[in-house]
Parts: structure tokens; sequence; C-alpha cells
């Protein structure tokens, strides 16, 4: 399976073991997605379990809060992370702390499927990457899956976990890896071992990172399209990096990533978003306090700059190859 | 920046910026104040396409008239008993937060908001309400819960946010949550519980079930994107929910000529998206009663949602942190052509010989007593900085269903702290 596949895959799974799952966002039933990702499940499983909504993000993020004080468990997909915004009233104040300010009377157990990252040219409002924006927020957890495989095992954990939870979907790999070679054809997922995806149902625990690639060298911290970025430009290098898919980004998987840092000795943190204020800093942060004594160079990190995603200049813009071969020949150095 | 010239020969355009009809220290004169006659709007069957009832939306529906007689089509003909029943927790309503302002008032919690006035929008909506329909409230509207026989003691523990309180001191004073009493959980931010409640509705809809959602908020409120978000979903989906609008013209120091009611009535609103509207006398406990009755009604039936807008006056201050002396007349309350709702419904009573001054005031005493009774047993229990609250290990509690490491270390890092603050 393809990402796509392997997440209405997971929808599906779901859908068919519990009437209370409903799935709602604009252009998800009939059509079934603009990326297809709700494909057939408005066929399979009825209009009032599978909707199209209005094009209002703080209402579909405020509906679905209400059905889950109800006892439903909605999965509102979000078109684009980029239009999220509108939702984040709904989000922040509303289903993040629902639980915390009624003490566990109400709570509101949905999952907001939304695209995001860049690398297709969608420029400043189809390329986002706010995930730092959500982990700075108590109440709520961040997933963000990077192959098919996880995709499903980690889409069917958020869906079944209890708490509010963000899943944002690398659309660059919806249909294969990209190792950050814009330049090359794109590789679809039937070669990456990571395609082969159960039909059944599995569960990815929320909260734990996995090793990509165990190494000595250096500790490399990343996340959705950007692990096969990584790979490919470590393979290049010929170097001995671990390299840690974090897969949850709260609640983090800090145990690994200490035992990994204290191991190698340097960590960098690689993301799309941009730098300041970014997950990245969080990490580089934990890091530093976490494992001090055992750094022998400063943490690196290699983000986007910190501009809006421009559109002609994305390769300029995105952290690639070149930019990753420079930083881990500093990092190695210091 | 203003252009250096004029583009041809036109005249300067101007800024329209709404300003109320009286300011602190102007004389107040309602005689233009058209508030119809009570019994003269027509009620219509609750099955009626909304187009056809637009004019009610800019009317104003009234059952009592001045000599206190219920009249017209609207009287929804209710027992004395009953009546009676929405006078007492309209006045416990009022006593309690005459109580709870003055609690404030002597230093015993942070923050208290009246609903002074209003009693009528919520204690006769709840009345009309079945028991188990879910309501999304906004900040004033206690007599839901009071009308509903939510313990006194365990709003006030609220208040005092001491170690009875529920909601473990972690909101203020008056954002309740009571699921037990069709309660949802009091949200600071505006408007949010708007789309929600239609979610709700949408929810007990899929499951084929019978219960409906009711909502309030605000007409300050009704200018905030989920409003506009909510009636579209509910208009779309045909929501069994009830959204009320209580316009009570005043929101914190703005006239409601910040939230477009210079150009149009809140219940108007709704015909634009295809939603019933109602435009009700919210001091009028039995037109409050009436319409939400039709409206629940309606809902309940399939004909999809109803906005109400109750139009009334928010007597007292915005809150304990307001003085309304500040931007308004201190003659609007008193001269404000709706009357208060609990006199009124008094005099309906007594009208129809059901109820006189000696039972009003044997009543006055007694929800007078309850609440002082409530407060006493409340305050057992702490009040705001004094006493023992929620052990603080409980703030680190509810964030998630179940505490991470992250959570875990903080809650680590504070005990060291109370430790070393000698607590």
């Amino acid at each position: 399976m393809n990402m796509i596949q392997a997440i209405n895959s997971a929808l599906d799974i779901k859908m068919g073991v519990d009437p209370d799952i409903v799935v709602m966002g604009e252009d998800v039933g009939f059509f079934g997605g603009v990326f297809k990702a709700t494909e057939g499940l408005q066929k399979k499983y009825g209009k009032t379990r599978v909707f199209d909504t209005p094009i209002t993000e703080c209402g579909i993020i405020g509906v679905a809060v209400g059905m889950a004080a109800y006892g439903l468990r909605p999965v509102p997909e979000i078109q684009f992370a980029d239009y999220i915004y509108p939702a984040l009233d709904q989000i922040v104040s509303e289903a993040a702390r629902l639980r915390y300010r009624s003490a566990g009377e109400f709570t509101a157990p949905i999952t907001v499927r939304s695209p995001f990252g860049g690398g297709i040219f969608g420029g400043q409002t189809h390329s986002q990457s706010p995930e730092g924006i959500f982990t700075h927020v108590s109440g709520i957890k961040t997933v963000i899956p990077s192959t098919p495989y996880d995709a499903k095992g980690l889409l069917i954990s958020a869906i079944e976990d209890n708490d509010p939870v963000i899943f944002f979907e690398p659309k660059r790999i919806y249909n294969g890896p990209f190792d950050g070679h814009h330049d090359r054809p794109v590789t679809p997922w039937a070669r990456h071992p990571a395609s082969a995806v159960p039909t059944g149902h599995y569960r990815i625990p929320l909260g734990q990172a996995a090793i990509v690639r165990p190494g000595e060298d250096v500790t490399i911290l990343t996340y959705g399209t950007m692990v096969h970025v990584v790979a490919a430009a470590v393979a290049e290098k010929g170097l001995d990096a671990e390299i840690i898919d974090l897969r949850t980004l709260v609640p983090l998987d800090m145990a690994t990533i200490e035992a990994s840092v204290k191991k190698t000795g340097r960590c960098m943190v690689v993301h799309e978003a941009t730098k300041t204020s970014g997950f990245g800093a969080e990490l580089s942060a934990l890091v530093q306090e976490h494992c001090f004594h055992h750094l022998e160079a400063p943490v690196r990190r290699v983000t986007g700059w910190d501009t809006p995603y421009p559109h002609s200049l994305e390769w300029a813009y995105y952290p690639g190859p070149v930019r990753l071969s420079l930083a881990l020949d500093k990092i190695m150095q210091d | 920046m203003t252009s250096e010239e004029p583009r041809r020969n036109l005249r300067p355009l101007s800024l329209h910026v709404p300003e109320p009809r009286f300011r602190p220290g102007d004389p107040v004169d309602f005689a233009d104040f058209d508030r119809g006659r009570a019994g003269a709007v027509p009620r219509p069957d609750p099955d009626v396409s909304p187009e056809a009832i637009r004019e009610v939306a800019y009317s104003l529906v009234r059952v009592l008239d001045d000599e206190g007689q219920a009249v017209g089509p609207w009287n929804p003909r209710l027992a004395p008993e009953r009546l009676i029943g929405m006078l007492r927790h309209m006045a416990l309503t009022r006593a309690y937060d005459d109580r709870m302002y003055r609690a404030q008032r002597q230093g015993k919690t942070s923050f208290y908001m009246k609903s002074t006035g209003e009693e009528a929008t919520s204690v006769a909506a709840a009345y009309a309400l079945d028991r188990d329909d879910m309501c999304f409230p906004s900040y004033r509207q206690q007599g839901l819960l009071i009308a509903r026989d939510w313990p006194l003691v365990d709003m006030m523990n609220q208040v005092y946010s001491n170690r009875g309180d529920r909601l473990k001191g972690r909101q203020m004073p008056i954002m309740y949550s009571a699921r037990a009493a069709g309660f949802f959980s009091i949200s600071g931010n505006l408007a949010t519980q708007y789309p929600q409640a239609v979610g709700w509705a949408m929810a007990s809809a899929s499951k084929g079930d019978t219960r409906i959602a009711a909502a309030w908020c605000g007409e300050g409120s009704t200018a905030e994107g989920d409003f506009h978000s909510a009636l579209t979903f509910a208009s779309v989906y045909r929501a069994p929910v009830v959204l009320n609008v209580i316009n009570n013209q005043w929101a914190i120091s703005s006239f409601s000529g910040f939230a477009g009611a210079e150009a149009t009535t809140f219940a108007a609103r709704a015909i634009g998206y295809g939603i019933a509207g109602l435009r009700v006398d919210g001091n009028d406990a039995l037109a409050v009663h009436a319409a939400t009755e039709w409206a629940a009604d309606r809902a309940r039936d399939g004909h999809g949602p109803t906005l109400i807008e109750h139009f009334t006056y928010r007597a007292e201050g915005h809150s304990t942190s307001d003085d309304p002396s500040k931007y308004r007349s201190a003659e609007e309350r008193s001269k404000w052509p709706l009357g208060d709702p609990i006199a009124r419904l008094k005099q309906h009573l007594i009208t129809i010989g059901a109820w006189d001054e000696e039972r009003q005031a044997a009543m006055d005493r007694e929800v007078a007593e309850e609440v002082r009774a409530a407060a006493k047993e409340a305050e057992q229990n702490g009040i705001l900085g004094e006493g023992l609250h929620f052990p603080f290990s409980t703030m680190f509690e509810d964030v998630f269903e179940e505490m991470p490491w992250h959570l875990e270390e903080q809650l680590g890092e504070m005990t060291e702290e109370w430790k070393a603050s000698g607590r």
C-alpha cells in the first residue's frame, strides 16, 4: 500500500468495528477527499458516518468537539495543514482543554487528520509544517508518520486514543518516499519495505520513536518526509549516523533519544518547518538538558528558513541534500 | 494615510462608528421603543418554513401584558403550580447571584458574574426543555442549573475553588460543568459552544436519539466566526438544536450596535441561513417558555434548528471586575420598557389569583435562607486562598488521560518547590 491506501485502510478498519467513528471534512464524502484518503468510505458506511462539510474549519472542529461530547469519536479532516488556523481556537481552547477544565466530565477523543509539509510546489498555503504550534499546546498529542506501515498503525492508535490527536500526513510522501533529490524521478512505495501493510488491525503505540538506522557517530532526530531525505543524505555521506524517526512529537519518546545521544555524543535535529521556535528548538533544549555531559558538539538544527514557504524558490528553501551534507560535515568536525 | 487630492468631485466618505443613545449622566427616555402589543404576534405551527415567518424575527413575541394577563396565541397555558416553580427558581437564581456577588466583594473568591434581569432567559427555557436535553451555556445561564435543581453547594464550591470543587480549582468562578444536569463545561472563549451544540445535536440525530441540544450566547458573541459556522452547520444538516441569543444590550462596555443591532435584529440573522428565527421578550417568562417549547417541538419533529433572540437588559455590571457607571446611564435599568422578569411573573400570578404578596415575601425569605445555608455549607470546604484546596499534584492530572513523562517530571519539580517553600 502507499500511504493514502494505508490511511484509508486504517479508517476502514476502525469504522468497521466502532459505530461511533465518524469521518467529516471538506470533500471527504462522495468524492473521497482531494487526496483520496477517504475514498469508498461513504459508500460503505453511509452518509451519516462519512460526510462532506461546509468550508469552515472552526465549524468542522467545533462540531467534532460537540459530537465527541455526545460520545462519538470523530475523525475530522482539515484539507491542508495550512488551513487549520481558523480552527485553532476550537483545538487549543476547547479540544485540548476539555478534559482538564471539566475534570474529566467531558472529553474530546477526536483525531484531526491533515496533509502537511512541502516539496510539492505548494507555495505558501499548501506546504506549511505547523506542528510546533500544536506541540506547544497542553492537552493534545501530535503524530506524524513517515511510512505507509506507520501511517496505518499510528492512525489506528490515534483514533483509539482518548485524547485529541493532531495527525499530520506528509503529503510529499503519500505516493512514494522522497530522498530530497527533486530532480530525479519519484520512487513509488512499492519498492520500499514499509509498503507491506497488513490488511487487518494493528497498532503502533503513540509516544514511541523508531530507530530507522542504527549508528554510532551522530544521532539525527527527525520525522515525516525528512526521515527519507536524511536517510539518503547519510547514505551518500557514508556516515554511521543513528537516525531516529520520532513518529510522535507529544508525548515524546525521550528515553530512545537520550540513549542514542549518550551513545553517539552528537545530535542533529532536522525538520521542514521554520527554525525559530520550531519543534527543533524543544528537541535541542531537551537533549542539552538530558545529555549535556555526553555531548561532544553543539546540537545542530537543519530546518526550513524563517520565511514563508516560497513557490519558485522551493528547493532553495527546502532542507535538502546539500544543506544536510554541509551540516553533517560541521557537526562531525565540531 | 489620506490622499493629497480628492479624486474627481466626490464627497469625502465618512466612517460610521455606532454610539449608544445614553451615556453616564444622560436622562433616559425609551418612549420611542416599540414593544409591540402582548399577544399580537401570530404563532405559526412549529413545522412552518423559516421564510414564512420572517416577520416574527422583526417582532417581539410577548405574552404578559401590562396588567399581568397572559394573552395571545403564544400563551403556553402552564398550570399555576408550574409558574410558581418558575418564579421560585428565578428568585433563587437572583438570591444566589446576590450572595455570591457579596462573597466576591468580601474577598472569598476572585470573580463573579450575575444574571440579574435575565433570569427568565435560562429558567423559563429550562422549563420548556426536557431534563436530558443537552445545554451548551455561556457564563450567564446559571439559571439553567438552578432550574434543574442542581445543588447550590456544588455551584458555590466551584465559585470558591475549594476542596469540594469537582473541577479541582482549575476553572475561574462560574465556569461550571455538570454533565449529570445536561450542562456542558463552560469555556472562557466566547461562542465556541455554538458549533459544539450543533455537533452534539448532529450526533444525537445521527444515532437516532430523541434528545436535542440548546446553546446560549450573548448578542456580542454573535459577531464571532463560530456563530456563523454554527448556523451554517445547523442549517445544512437540519440539526435538532435551539440556538439562543441573549440580547441584553451590552457586551461589557460595548452596546449592541457593535454587534450589528443598528442594522437589523439578531433573530433576523437566522433568515439568511434558512433557519427559523423568533424574537422574544426576554423578560416575559411565559414568552421565553413558549418560544423554547415551540423550537424544541420543531427540533424533535425533525424540522431543524431555531434561533431565538431574547430581548432583555443586563441590569448589573458585566462582572465583579466591571463598573457600568463608566459607560452607560444609570437610569437605563429602571426605565427599561420590558421591566423585570421576576416582578412581571409575580404580577401575573397575583392577577390570576394564584399568588399574593404574603406568599411572595415568604418565598423570598425561603430562597434567601436556602442560599445562606448552602453558602455556609460550601464555606466549610474552604474559600479561595484560605484553607486547603486540592493538592498541587492534581494540577498535572487530566491534561491527558494518562500522565506522560514530561508532566511526571514537572510534578517532581513542583514537589521539590513545594518542600522548599516550607508548605
